[in-house]
């Protein structure tokens, strides 16, 4: 039962760990999930097959393989990053290709006369896309984007079996020194539902003042 | 919502092509390939010596003899990625390396034939969980003897004494010793002694773990890292692979005895394996195992510790 | 160009076009540039001499691979059909009339969804020292269960009110109601849904390689970590990456086809 209070600076280090590793890898998987869905929808031929390879690989690629790739394969490319940076860039890209479905199919869901009445009235595709499109998209993008994120929260356990200090790995050295193993556990499910509790919670008051701004 | 024409097309285009190289994939397996292994690298294995099995081997009061002996065979955890001490051979799982020899006198002793002994890999993390849950009957692999361990697991031996030591590239000449590495890059395994003892020692070291020696090699090699610190005997078995490659950067720094794992409670189990280690020191097998192993490396056999029965 | 798109952007006029042809050419030219970058890293590392690609030509090699695969496959048809039941059940208690039962079944579902698989897995196989086979199957259950038996409640509740009023309005019991009304038309909504999830099931079986359950990947890294075999490690996971993707994209496949077909006869019907 103490091993929570005996071991505190442990259990934080990973947390905070758990917690850098979603942060970066969710600002990665956003603009790039972003970005490819900007290439799915694009009147360009090649950047939509750019974009739909991107989205059917990394979504039929088990996210331990491709860790196993990044982190183990990429420095034979002569590319030498910290592990946490791999980390970061597997679990972001693997995140960008549900990202990017969600963008994309709320962008679908807004009706084309919107864009025709905004052409017809002199906007630009920039104005088109900020004033009328993004704003209506948001709204059908945000509750798919806010379990995506809770999934990239979850899938951050996998990167402590590679090198990255996280919550899930301080179960190797906590269980070394000899403490009850379930009780270990316990405090590490804690921490993991704090985490997407969180993100649940923050999610859910994103929907709720847009709600209101309509 | 209609579905945009091209991709679906492109897309399914990539589809047939990826079931086509997993088909090509199996069919080609299935109708071509080689018998054999592929031919190790470094010094062959020399004859392995044969060991007397007792049949008439009777441990009644251990349980965990008891349900070997019913079950036909004797379950031993290992390694399988060490060169000369514990390997297996990807293409025939078989296992060669001094702990396997060392495993084979002991279930020898114990009645079992090289035949009736199934080794498991174990990693390192998990060796205390398979002897606990009675995954494997005893752990032959490179296991160290300390006082935490003998918490959870009881100890047999021990059979060998090796050192902590450092294997570098062999264009390295920064790294002589441990008091080289401040500030480098230093991969062992997870939760293992010489991962502690770095922890615990060398502070300033930029300590990196991994659940097995191979892929810390595997980093070495491909400069993720700067040096693998693990016991001598597994460096060895390393360096002597790929000596153009690798090298050992000084001397060994620590003492690491080497012990058989056996579940902790059952003591009658664990006195009758640190007779079968006594016996094969006595007449000679101990040595002979050595040379035709690790011996291989140019290192001579040292002679084996004194057997801590407790 | 496609009706998709509209909302963005209008059907481009010749100039247009011709402005879309030169940003295609770059974008190709980009594209083959950087594709062109790998491949020339690829040789330049010795990725496809004969030395790292030995070791595949041996039978034991690809035995070794395929029996890897055949882990994989065997973990992953357990866990999908104990998952399957596992959601069946607790969605039957999610939609149960009894409040307890309806409690139990909706903590059980959430606190099984909110835990990361891995914790699970990891749990299992440490605490419980169940072997890695199992541990894996059963961390799989429990998380994609609860995951499934949210579908099954979704699915069940997308038929149109209408249907079960009816049922019940002819004297139906709440089973009979389940079982002949909606269940059956509740399963062609949420079959596209189900197969996704046992997508994730297959791509999170290389979990096992985690817990050193013989599996696929497991098999791939034996060989990949290998000083005899030159270290071959690209070449591993240029085997066995398409074979992931190959399977996963084959059941996806089948999910897109299923709700293809669904919504085909849902509008004649």
């Amino acid at each position: 039962m103490n091993v929570l209070f005996d071991n505190w600076d442990i259990y934080w280090e990973g947390f905070i760990g758990t917690i850098e590793l979603t942060a970066v890898a969710a600002a990665l998987a956003l603009v790039a999930g972003v970005l490819v869905a900007a290439c799915r929808v694009s009147p360009v031929a090649p950047l939509r097959v750019f974009g739909a390879l991107w989205v059917t690989i990394l979504r039929n690629t088990p996210l331990t393989l491709l860790f196993f790739a990044v982190v183990l394969g990429l420095p034979r490319f002569g590319i030498v990053l910290p592990f946490f940076a791999f980390a970061a860039l597997a679990l972001g890209c693997y995140t960008s290709a549900f990202i990017c479905e969600a963008v994309r199919s709320g962008v679908n869901t807004v009706p084309a006369g919107q864009g025709e009445a905004a052409r017809s009235l002199g906007m630009t595709f920039g104005q088109t896309l900020q004033l009328i499109v993004m704003p209506q998209a948001f709204r059908s993008v945000v509750p798919p984007i806010g379990s995506t994120l809770i999934a990239l929260a979850k899938n951050s356990a996998i990167a402590g079996s590679f090198s990255v200090v996280e919550l899930l790995g301080t179960y190797r050295t906590l269980n070394e020194m000899g403490y009850s193993i379930v009780w270990t556990f316990v405090w590490i499910a804690a921490g993991y539902l704090v985490v997407t509790l969180s993100i649940s919670a923050a999610f859910r008051l994103i929907e709720r003042r847009w709600e209101v701004a309509r | 919502m209609h579905s945009l024409g091209r991709p679906h097309a492109i897309r399914g285009a990539v589809r047939l092509a990826m079931a086509l190289t997993v088909l090509a994939a199996l069919v080609s397996a299935a109708a071509c390939g080689r018998d054999g292994t592929p031919p190790p690298k470094g010094p062959d294995q020399r004859e392995l010596p044969a060991y007397q099995v007792d049949s008439a081997a009777d441990v009644a009061d251990s349980p965990t003899w008891r349900a070997a002996r019913d079950r036909g065979r004797l379950i031993v955890g290992t390694k399988a990625d060490q060169p000369y001490v514990a390997q297996q051979d990807p293409a025939n799982g078989r296992y060669s390396g001094f702990d396997i020899e060392i495993a084979k006198m002991i279930a020898a002793d114990l009645g079992f034939a090289p035949d009736r002994i199934e080794f498991k890999t174990i990693a390192s993390a998990n060796r205390e969980t398979a002897l606990q849950n009675g995954q494997v009957d005893l752990y032959a692999g490179t296991y160290t003897i300390n006082d935490n361990r003998k918490k959870s697991v009881g100890f047999a031996g021990p059979y060998y004494m090796a050192g902590q030591s450092l294997l570098v590239r062999a264009d390295e000449t920064d790294i002589a010793g441990p008091d080289d590495l401040a500030g480098r890059k230093v991969c062992s395994v997870a939760g293992s002694t010489p991962y502690q003892r770095l922890q615990r020692d060398f502070p300033r070291v930029k300590l990196i773990g991994y659940d097995s020696y191979s892929v810390c090699v595997d980093n070495l090699i491909s400069y993720q890292v700067d040096a693998v610190s693990t016991d001598d005997t597994i460096l060895m078995g390393y360096a002597a692979k790929v000596p153009d490659q690798l090298k050992i950067a000084g001397r060994p720094f620590s003492q690491e005895p080497y012990g058989i794992g056996v579940p902790r409670d059952d003591r009658a189990f664990r006195l009758a394996v640190d007779d079968a280690i006594a016996r094969h020191q006595a007449n000679g097998d101990w040595r002979r195992a050595y040379d035709a192993t690790l011996g291989l490396s140019g290192v001579p056999a040292p002679e084996p510790p004194a057997i801590d029965r407790y | 160009m496609t009706a998709q798109a509209v909302a963005l952007y209008d059907e481009p006029g010749p100039k247009a076009l011709a402005r879309h042809r030169l940003y295609g050419a770059l974008a190709l030219l980009v594209l083959a540039g950087v594709v062109a970058w790998l491949v020339y890293k690829l040789f330049d590392t010795g990725q496809f001499t004969a030395e790292k690609w030995n070791a595949f030509t041996y039978k034991g090699i690809q035995e070794l691979l395929l029996r890897g695969l055949g882990n994989t496959l065997r973990a992953f048809a357990w866990a999908a059909v104990l998952s399957l039941a596992f959601g069946a059940v607790f969605a039957a208690g999610r939609l149960s009339d009894h409040r307890v039962v309806r409690w139990l079944s909706t903590l059980v579902v959430e606190f099984f969804r909110a835990m990361p698989v891995l914790v699970m897995i990891f749990f299992i196989f440490i605490a419980l020292k169940v072997e890695p086979r199992w541990a894996l199957v059963a961390g799989l259950t429990l998380y994609n269960g609860s995951v499934l038996a949210e579908v099954f409640r979704a699915g069940v509740h997308s038929v149109p009110r209408g249907q079960g009023e009816a049922a019940y309005a002819l004297g139906m019991r709440k089973t009979q109601v389940m079982t002949y009304v909606l269940i059956p038309q509740g399963v062609r909504a949420m079959l596209p849904a189900v197969i996704s999830q046992l997508v994730v099931a297959l791509k999170d079986t290389s979990l096992g390689f985690l817990i050193s359950y013989e599996e696929f990947l497991y098999a791939g890294r034996q060989i990949a970590t290998n000083l005899d075999y030159s270290l071959p490690f690209i070449p591993v996971v240029m085997v066995i990456a398409p074979v992931y993707i190959g399977m996963c994209m084959a059941l996806s496949g089948l999910a897109k086809w299923v709700e293809q077909r669904g919504r085909r006869s849902s509008r004649t019907g």
